[in-house]
């Protein structure tokens, strides 16, 4: 399974092709989420499934080559501390827990900015933790046998 | 009258849905089929405007579940066929939650009430601030991020906590637990 290359060139050629727009898509979920629908949640999740697609055509050992498990599990971390910073950020600048109107000099500015890096936060968390997920699931009972 | 049609549409290939959900023995089938279901569910929810629902059920209802399900039922050895003994407990328990539901539903207020109690609470306020102080368009947005942004943060540390739960229970090579198996399959 860990090294089993798809022998269908189909799969492999549409994968390398649609790799790059899934997650320019993501990326318009997340950062667009402000005007439209999407947010967080929604783009860690497609840039995970352009991850998980890239590992389960092309081998788990490739995937791990593209995302390192001990880096995935180093941003997992960082995307929780990411949002929970922004609340110690807001603190320290004389404000409320999570209270972005202190971010910017204008509240409204403010409130964008915290905004954007609260779902920029939630997005690496979710992102990581589908890969880490998908990646745990694929290579359960490998090293058993 | 679109509405309603496409409404009945959708509801009934739910139904159909559930059917072959409830008919199907093989386990993969049952995935695909739940796979469906929510992506029906989510186009209920856009045709109910509420896009951002939709798009999460789709992405995550949808997609990854069911990617990490079929991963799961790959993993699962061939099962056997087990016999349902008895019928009658789970036949008296799903017509009494069916009965409870039918009869919560009889007392909701009606789609798209403005007068409905959920409509009057904080949400005029939150749609007049956020025009006005937000300047950002997506109201749902603002919502889920800045006014109930405590609560994204939990739903965030949950979402973390299930990923160390499940790596910490299924990669084998930390704290030996390889050798430990072994041990407890000679055993018996």
């Amino acid at each position: 399974m860990r090294d089993k290359i798809s022998s269908s060139p189909v799969l492999s050629v549409v994968s390398k092709i649609l790799f790059a727009p899934i997650i320019i898509f993501g990326l318009y979920v997340q950062f667009h989420g402000d005007y439209g629908p999407g947010g967080g949640f929604q783009a860690g999740v497609i840039v995970a499934a352009a991850f998980i697609l890239y590992s389960m055509i092309f081998g788990l050992s490739k995937g791990e080559t593209l995302v390192p498990i001990m880096i995935n599990r180093y941003l997992m971390c960082v995307g929780v501390l990411l949002y929970a910073g922004v609340g110690i950020v807001s603190i320290l600048l004389d404000g409320m827990y999570l209270d972005y109107n202190v971010l910017s000099s204008d509240p409204s500015t403010g409130q964008h900015i915290g905004i954007i890096l609260v779902e920029l936060g939630v997005g690496i968390t979710v992102a990581t933790v589908m890969i880490a997920l998908y990646h745990s699931f694929a290579s359960f009972g490998e090293n058993n046998d | 009258m679109n509405f309603l049609l496409i409404n009945f549409f959708l509801i009934s290939l739910l139904l159909v849905t559930t059917f072959f959900i409830f008919k199907t023995t093989s386990l993969i089938s049952v995935v695909a089929l739940t796979g469906a279901f929510t992506l029906l569910c989510s186009a209920i929810y856009v045709n109910l405007d509420a896009v951002d629902v939709a798009f999460t059920e789709a992405a995550v209802g949808s997609g990854i579940s069911t990617i990490l399900m079929v991963m799961a039922a790959a993993k699962l050895p061939e099962g056997k066929k087990n016999k349902l003994i008895n019928l009658f407990p789970s036949i008296i328990l799903a017509v009494s939650i069916s009965l409870i539901l039918i009869i919560i539903i009889a007392n909701l207020p009606l789609l798209g009430d403005p007068n409905a109690p959920i409509h009057l609470h904080v949400v005029p306020e939150y749609l007049k601030e956020s025009k006005d102080f937000f300047h950002i368009p997506n109201v749902v947005t603002n919502i889920l991020a800045s006014y109930r942004g405590f609560d994204t943060l939990g739903e965030t540390i949950v979402i973390f906590t299930a990923g160390l739960g499940v790596i910490a229970l299924l990669t084998s090579n930390t704290l030996n637990r390889k050798t430990n198996f072994k041990k407890n399959n000679k055993k018996k």
